[in-house]
């Protein structure tokens, strides 16, 4: 407090100095959208390492539902917890990684109420980039989450027949996924007026979509109308190719799948994210 | 014909049912401060924010140095720079980081963006705040380092929206100072601020702005003197004797007289004269014999002030000035 009222008033502008300052010199070239891009994701680093809390969702949410689903669930679903975990694993991964998309667009929304937005708005810079540095930021989100949950699984008996390829592979599709899906969450967050309303919407199309999947259960128990919405859902696509991946026995047709609807949904969506950013 | 920064006209810009700017013109020559005045929601921010850019407008034309706001934006982009109404700066970020992370945005490599940032840090006497997060940053501060941001890359055109809203008289003084440095360096200046005395001490010309229209336009002192002299503010000492005063300064000022609610004080509102210069010799030699009035009258001044038109003034003179044009039409 006393260093702020100090150095706030006895500053006195010395016109020498500012007039140093503004020689402008030669400017530089406008950066690439790639540096561009990186720069963003920077800041996104940055403000992770400044509000280190954040950290929390992307990492207690996931153990929790690991936790939960597979002492609940296993007994009942496959004999014992670590029978059923076998089984959930690569599932509880991929939902707990799509559900924590969503926090891409309260961020987005969270930054349009500031002025700095206007300001990245009114840079000559590629459009895209402030808005693939916030993915960015979060695909580092996405991957500390994944670390969780991984080591938890291990630490409970999850053995993965793919070794370190199969896990490793499998959890590079989850994120390239998270990346294309996120760009639902950068609409989303500019087309609402408030973070409340991007979570509420966030929820009413993530509990469906996660939940009616072939995540927890086998789609072949379920009343056959329900079984066509669950085998054309994304998510059951991802998480049977992740499965596939993790078990040794990747089934190319399921990654192809999910590769293509990835590229679907940042077409799509990326397209939309830029109209409402430009029109904002 | 000097060039011109902006140029605008027929502007419009709705919201709803609410026409934020309705038909602006605006001609801004290059190289001065261009003063944009109104009272809070006469569509100054939507204006600027068109102008830098940042909105698309539902009608009419915008140029910046000659180039269309909307379709040739990223040109327009290259050459201005925004300061907005609430910080324009990451507060989650030191203020050394803020400006790297602009630098670094505008294509300085990392080395020369380090270095800018800490130049700059130091020409805005914020070197030993650089290392906090703009959020502990005071009033004065946050309006430095988002200033500083602006001209990493010294800009052509500068918008400073209400640069001054909220400040301390003194960080309201520093502000005026860099802009002062800014637009000597060749930098044109778009100010928009509430306040009279502000655009009064910066601006080459000024526009007053209200219902997203321009009322009126000029140099200060051309301002001024269409809307009146100014007032002469007077304080007695026996309340009894205010309906002479009224009447003794009525007739001696030419003027209109209002009775203020406390019981012993008056004003007169001055009518303007031709010129800026002739006027405030008039106006001060008009209060001078009204008072020698007064005094020859028995009646004892306490107090006695000479009034500048405060903005409150010279908005409803121009606001019933153009009522009653239209009245006329």
């Amino acid at each position: 407090m006393s260093t702020t009222t100090e150095t706030g008033t006895t500053y006195a502008p010395a016109p020498d100095a500012l007039a140093g300052v503004l020689a402008p010199g030669v400017r530089p070239p406008r950066p690439s959208a790639w540096s561009a891009s990186i720069t963003f994701g920077w800041r996104a680093m940055l403000k992770i390492k400044h509000v280190p809390e954040q950290l929390f969702d992307v990492t207690a949410f996931p153990l929790i539902m690991t936790l939960m689903f597979t002492y609940l669930f296993g007994g009942a679903l496959a004999g014992s917890p670590t029978e059923y975990l076998q089984f959930l694993l690569p599932g509880i991964l991929t939902t707990s990684i799509v559900m924590i998309t969503m926090y891409t667009g309260v961020e987005v929304n969270k930054d349009i109420e500031k002025g700095v937005f206007d300001r990245f708005r009114t840079l000559p810079i590629w459009r895209p980039s402030t808005l693939i540095g916030y993915l960015l930021g979060d695909l580092l989100r996405y991957t500390l989450a994944s670390i969780v949950i991984l080591v938890v699984g291990l630490a409970l008996g999850f053995r993965p027949q793919g070794g370190v390829t199969g896990v490793v592979g499998g959890i590079l599709l989850v994120l390239v996924f998270s990346f294309a899906f996120s760009w639902l969450w950068t609409m989303f967050g500019l087309l609402l007026r408030s973070e409340k309303a991007v979570m509420g919407m966030s929820m009413m199309l993530l509990m469906p979509l996660t939940f009616l999947s072939n995540v927890y259960v086998d789609p072949s128990t379920m009343p056959g109308w329900l079984q066509i919405f669950v085998n054309a859902s994304p998510i059951t696509h991802l998480v049977s190719a992740v499965r596939s991946l993790m078990a040794g026995t990747p089934d190319m047709g399921e990654v192809t799948w999910v590769l293509v609807c990835s590229a679907a949904f940042v077409v799509i969506f990326g397209a939309l994210t830029m109209r409402l950013y430009n029109r904002k | 014909m000097p060039d011109l920064a902006i140029q605008t006209s027929g502007l419009v810009k709705v919201f709803g049912k609410t026409r934020a700017v309705d038909g602006l013109d605006l001609a801004v020559p290059a190289g001065a401060v261009y003063g944009v005045l109104g009272p809070n929601g006469a569509g100054k921010t939507t204006a600027v924010r068109i102008l830098a850019t940042l909105l698309r407008p539902d009608g009419g034309e915008a140029t910046v140095f000659g180039r269309d706001v909307v379709r040739e934006a990223d040109a327009v982009r290259s050459r201005v720079s925004l300061t907005g109404q609430y910080a324009s700066v990451d507060e989650d970020m030191t203020g050394t980081e803020n400006l790297i992370l602009l630098a670094r945005l505008l294509g300085h490599r990392k080395p020369a963006a380090r270095e800018r940032a800490a130049e700059l840090l130091e020409a805005f006497g914020l070197t030993d705040a650089g290392r906090r997060r703009v959020k502990t940053y005071s009033g004065g501060m946050r309006r430095r380092i988002d200033i500083a941001a602006s001209i990493l890359n010294t800009p052509d055109l500068l918008f400073l929206d209400e640069p001054t809203t909220g400040l301390d008289p003194r960080s309201r003084n520093q502000v005026w100072d860099i802009i002062r440095v800014v637009v000597a360096h060749g930098t044109t200046v778009l100010l928009t601020t509430q306040y009279l005395d502000e655009a009064d001490r910066l601006a080459a010309r000024i526009a007053v702005i209200d219902s997203g229209k321009v009322i009126a336009e000029g140099t200060p002192g051309q301002l001024k003197s269409s809307v009146g002299a100014g007032s002469v503010h007077v304080r007695l000492r026996d309340p009894a004797t205010r309906p002479v005063a009224e009447r003794l300064l009525a007739e001696s000022l030419d003027a209109a007289v209002y009775l203020e609610a406390d019981p012993v004080a008056l004003t007169a509102r001055l009518k303007g004269g031709p010129t800026g210069a002739s006027r405030d010799s008039a106006a001060a030699e008009q209060a001078s014999r009204a008072l020698g009035r007064l005094a020859e009258a028995g009646i004892v001044v306490d107090d006695f002030s000479l009034g500048q038109p405060s903005l409150d003034e010279v908005f409803l003179a121009l606001t019933d000035h153009r009522a009653t044009e239209e009245a006329a039409a």
